[in-house]
């Protein structure tokens, strides 16, 4: 059997369905063995303005979109208007016959920047500015096209099952779509039902009249569309598979690191994460009394890292999570966590910026921020996990890092993580380890919270702890936390403060700071997530023979300069990936290393990237025709 | 061993200037943390920025001196994650009611367990003397280039408007007050404010102490009186009896008129005390049931550098 590669994408207003359709096909996908990898894209908006969900299929593994979509199914207008040009040839498209004839006019919510382009488009082309116009053309390039009137279904579901109220539930357009995608491509029909029971699991009727469209859409499509060449029948399932949402990397590490207390203000794309927490707060603990997770929501980000440093500084594993400018606005207090050494973990799910930026769109913007985010020196580490299955783990070490060095720890994610949907294995709670460091249980004597050590760590205390009474202040202080302004012991408290930054790099595992996965003449360096598409970049050209190394930094600061340096020595070229404008990593990776990028790829769309344009760009610069940046443009 | 007063004070030096006073309200903290007999290692001081700030290196006790306006925030957090502790914060007015006015309202939202005491005296005397929020429309201190060009805020009303459950007023020149209002503040069960009126020698040449006491109300010295007088030496009764809205609202009005009384007659003591309202570690324990018996800073969630948390059955509810 020829391996399945196969890109399907749903499209529809906000407050549509776009979303659980998209969830019901990745759980179908996903529970007939495949390999999913599902992304949503969205306005900032509550309703009416345009979405879609691409979810990529395939027996092998995979770690991102691809450029081309082979099915679409669209039951409004701007969805076909939008995304017919992403269908290859081969691909097929199912719409909504009625919708044949509306004009990109009538379409109010398709903005006038991207209706001037189309509109070119069509005109150079000799088509209407019509549904039938972009149709058209796919057919021209080799789409096939499966016209179905989406009323009409419903008025033929509400008769043959005599429940009149049928007839104008168009809210259930987006089941009608994916059950006729999953007819066209005969994909067993058994699961579909499955995952609507288990996504209407609370909802009992809504699940069996969704049932009842499900099954009729899906007989409609296998006895009408019988020609489409591609059939998805099922291979055998892997043991220990997990469909997972963005957000559930982090959050259930968080529960299994021990993570007892988190405060949030809500903000886009992270308080997934938070609301997720609070919805499990009561958790199962081996041999013990169940435990829970204090979620609060505050009345602002500078509340949220207040509340988790207070919390902190009980000996509670404490966290929060936020996006750019709630972090601008955490900023001073990270720096007081930093004078004073209380382990924190702030999970930063970056979007594009500056400013309110692209709210609900990708950008790995905020690496040089998070590394100089706030004033004065202080030592912090920032770690970037590069997927969702290695972010349950980061999460764990993130801990560690940050009771082990008594530092503030950033946990670099993003968007693009946050609203994906992937296949992985099985989350493995065993393999996280939890090292508190130097927190102490006891305390005798006299007790100096800052006391000068060897290894210019001092024993913690806590909030509570009998005899464990200490101070804290944010200005320079001496052992015991009282405030100083002594010349000599600003300088040993600084370097005891700052020793922690080599201490960081002698002691976290190599294997921790940097991933390699080989180098070549052509090395990639990168953090985050555009691992995903870099690795199935990667191994497109390996396919052709074309070796391309690829080193992913995930302890960003402190920065791993001797363990970069010494992987990239045998390298000739040096290509910087990364979703900003500036090539953040690759400015500190100068920084540190004194040594040149060759080549950047670049996107700042606010759009994932694709693992077909890295795949062209890489390419472009084996041939030598590429820029020193070439920046990626694929997306709606 | 039964706690002294001076196992309470701790050997910093206090840099404050002579006749603040802060003093009052730093020794009256210590006088009501050894008469409820607090172990030390039991109660925090959080304390904001400015001159009030240093209070918590003052008082032996675990001090956390946090950044401006944000007291409030790191002092919820504690209380939060360990409630057995005994949690007040302090600060500056301007610190409270300036920069942290938006913590000031949320948290009286949440009617946490703890103490918050204002040291309000009109000005931000740490960087010499400018206009503080509680300074009144047109009042020119003596370091200000003109008169103040904004209206005050009235701290007791806003904290009853905000669902503060416990709200006072103390002079820090009357120590004993001051200390047996810290007292009840600390023992009533939701979130207290205590606005404590401290007159800054150095930079508020209005209120001064001798203002507050009368001073400039008549020339002989026998027909002076103090300005300051104490609420619970009237008919005033703060207490809200039952949870009965017009009991309620009857309460709050009339603490907000009180709360507008200023000139030559300056209430202290309890405007408002309503312990009908619930806690919010009672919200919490609604949906926690064992949050109290085994709070975040008590939980256990590793054996053997393992976890502990079982989220098998998460898991498997992801499985495909």
């Amino acid at each position: 059997m020829d391996s399945v590669d196969f890109t399907w994408l749903i499209g529809g207003p906000q407050g549509s369905g776009v979303e659980s359709g998209a969830n019901v096909f990745s759980k179908v996908c996903a529970e007939l063995g495949y390999q999913v990898f599902g992304k949503r894209e969205f306005h900032s908006n509550i309703k009416g303005e345009h979405s879609y969900f691409t979810v990529r299929v395939s027996d092998k593994q995979i770690r991102s979109n691809v450029n081309d979509v082979t099915l679409m199914i669209s039951f409004d207008a701007e969805t076909i208007f939008r995304h017919y040009s992403e269908v290859g040839s081969g691909g097929a498209i199912i719409y909504d016959s009625d919708l044949q004839n509306t004009t990109t006019e009538s379409v109010h919510t398709l903005d006038n920047f991207f209706k001037k382009r189309l509109h070119e488009e069509l005109e150079s082309k000799n088509k209407p500015f019509t549904i039938e116009g972009v149709l058209e053309l796919a057919k021209e390039k080799g789409v096939t096209l499966y016209p179905v009137s989406f009323k009409t279904v419903l008025a033929s579901l509400a008769e043959e099952t005599e429940n009149p109220r049928l007839k104008g539930l168009v809210r259930m357009y987006n089941v009608i779509g994916v059950s006729l995608s999953l007819g066209l491509i005969k994909m067993p029909p058994a699961s579909l039902l499955k995952s609507i029971d288990s996504i209407f699991s609370k909802k009992p009727q809504i699940a069996e009249i969704n049932k009842q469209a499900a099954n009729y859409a899906y007989n409609f499509a296998t006895s009408k569309f019988t020609d489409f060449p591609l059939s998805l029948p099922g291979i055998e399932k892997q043991s220990d598979t997990i469909l997972v949402q963005g957000h559930q990397g982090t959050s259930i590490g968080k529960m299994v690191s021990g993570c007892r207390f988190q405060s949030y203000y809500p903000i886009t794309p992270a308080s997934d994460e938070s609301v997720f927490l609070e919805s499990n707060e009561i958790l199962e603990v081996l041999n013990d009394r169940p435990g829970s997770t204090a979620v609060i929501q505050t009345e602002d980000e500078i509340s949220a890292i207040g509340m988790m440093i207070g919390s902190a500084l009980t000996g509670t594993r404490s966290s929060t999570s936020t996006s750019g400018p709630g972090f601008a606005l955490m900023t001073e207090a990270i720096g007081w966590a930093g004078m004073n050494e209380v382990p924190i973990v702030l999970t930063l799910y970056q979007r594009s910026g500056p400013s309110t930026g692209l709210p609900t769109r990708h950008g790995q913007d905020d690496l040089s921020f998070a590394v100089a985010g706030s004033f004065g020196d202080f030592p912090k580490i920032v770690y970037a996990s590069g997927d969702i299955e290695e972010s349950f783990y980061d999460t764990g070490r993130c801990f560690n890092y940050s009771d082990v060095y008594q530092v503030p720890v950033i946990h670099m994610m993003d968007k693009f993580l946050s609203s994906s949907v992937v296949t992985c294995k099985k989350f493995d709670p065993q393999k996280i380890t939890i090292n508190r460091g130097k927190l102490l249980d006891k305390v005798e004597g006299e007790y100096k919270r800052f006391a000068f050590s060897e290894d210019g760590i001092s024993p913690r205390s806590r909030l509570g702890l009998d005899n464990g009474v200490f101070w804290n202040t944010g200005d320079e202080s001496d052992e015991f936390g009282h405030i100083t302004e002594d010349p000599q012991m600003r300088i040993k408290m600084m370097d005891k403060r700052m020793s922690r930054l080599d201490l960081i790099l002698k002691q976290v595992p190599e294997s921790e700071q940097v991933v390699s996965y080989g180098v070549h003449d052509y090395t990639i360096i990168s953090w985050g997530s555009t691992k995903g598409p870099i690795l199935d970049a990667i191994d497109m050209l390996k396919k052709e023979g074309i070796d391309i190394g690829f080193i992913q930094i995930k302890l960003i600061h402190p920065f791993p300069s001797e363990i970069v340096k010494s992987l990239l020595q045998n390298s000739k070229t040096i290509i910087d990936i990364e979703s900003n404008h500036s090539g953040q990593l690759g400015k500190i990776f100068k920084q540190n290393i004194a040594t040149e990028i060759d080549y950047f790829i670049l996107k700042y769309t606010g759009r994932g990237m694709t693992s077909t344009e890295i795949y062209d760009s890489l390419k472009k610069i084996i041939n030598g025709q590429a820029n020193h940046r070439e920046v990626l443009e694929h997306g709606a | 061993m039964a706690l002294k007063l001076a196992d309470y004070k701790t050997t910093v030096h206090n840099d404050w200037c002579p006749g603040c006073g802060d003093f009052g309200i730093v020794n009256a903290l210590q006088m009501a943390l050894a008469e409820m007999g607090i172990e030390r290692d039991k109660a925090a001081i959080f304390s904001g920025i400015g001159c009030s700030g240093k209070t918590s290196h003052f008082i032996n006790t675990y001090g956390i001196h946090t950044l401006h306006g944000r007291v409030l925030t790191f002092a919820q957090g504690g209380k939060l994650a360990n409630p057995e502790m005994t949690v007040v914060a302090v600060g500056g007015d301007g610190d409270g009611l300036g920069i942290g006015a938006g913590h000031f309202v949320a948290a009286g939202r949440r009617n946490i367990d703890m103490t918050y005491i204002i040291f309000d005296n009109g000005v931000y005397g740490l960087t010499k003397g400018q206009a503080s929020p509680t300074l009144k429309l047109g009042e020119k201190t003596k370091s200000l280039p003109s008169p103040n060009t904004n209206y005050n805020v009235n701290p007791i009303g806003l904290a009853v408007a905000s669902g503060f459950t416990f709200v006072a007023r103390a002079y820090s020149y009357d120590v004993r007050h001051l200390k047996d209002l810290i007292v009840k503040a600390v023992q009533h069960k939701g979130l207290s404010f205590l606005d404590v009126l401290q007159p800054c020698p150095t930079y508020n040449d209005i209120n001064t102490r001798d203002w507050y006491a009368g001073a400039d109300l008549a020339k002989e010295a026998a027909e002076r009186h103090s300005r300051i007088y104490k609420l619970e030496d009237t008919h005033f009764d703060p207490v809200v009896h039952y949870a009965d809205d017009k009991e309620i609202d009857e309460k709050l009005a009339q603490a907000l008129i009180k709360s507008l009384e200023w000139g030559n007659k300056i209430p202290t003591g309890i405007f408002y005390k309503n312990d009908l309202i619930s806690p919010f570690t009672t919200r919490l324990t609604d949906k926690i049931p064992n949050y109290m018996e085994n709070p975040p800073a008590k939980q256990n969630i590793s054996k053997d550098g393992k976890p502990t948390t079982d989220v098998s059955k998460l898991l498997d509810s992801l499985q495909v």
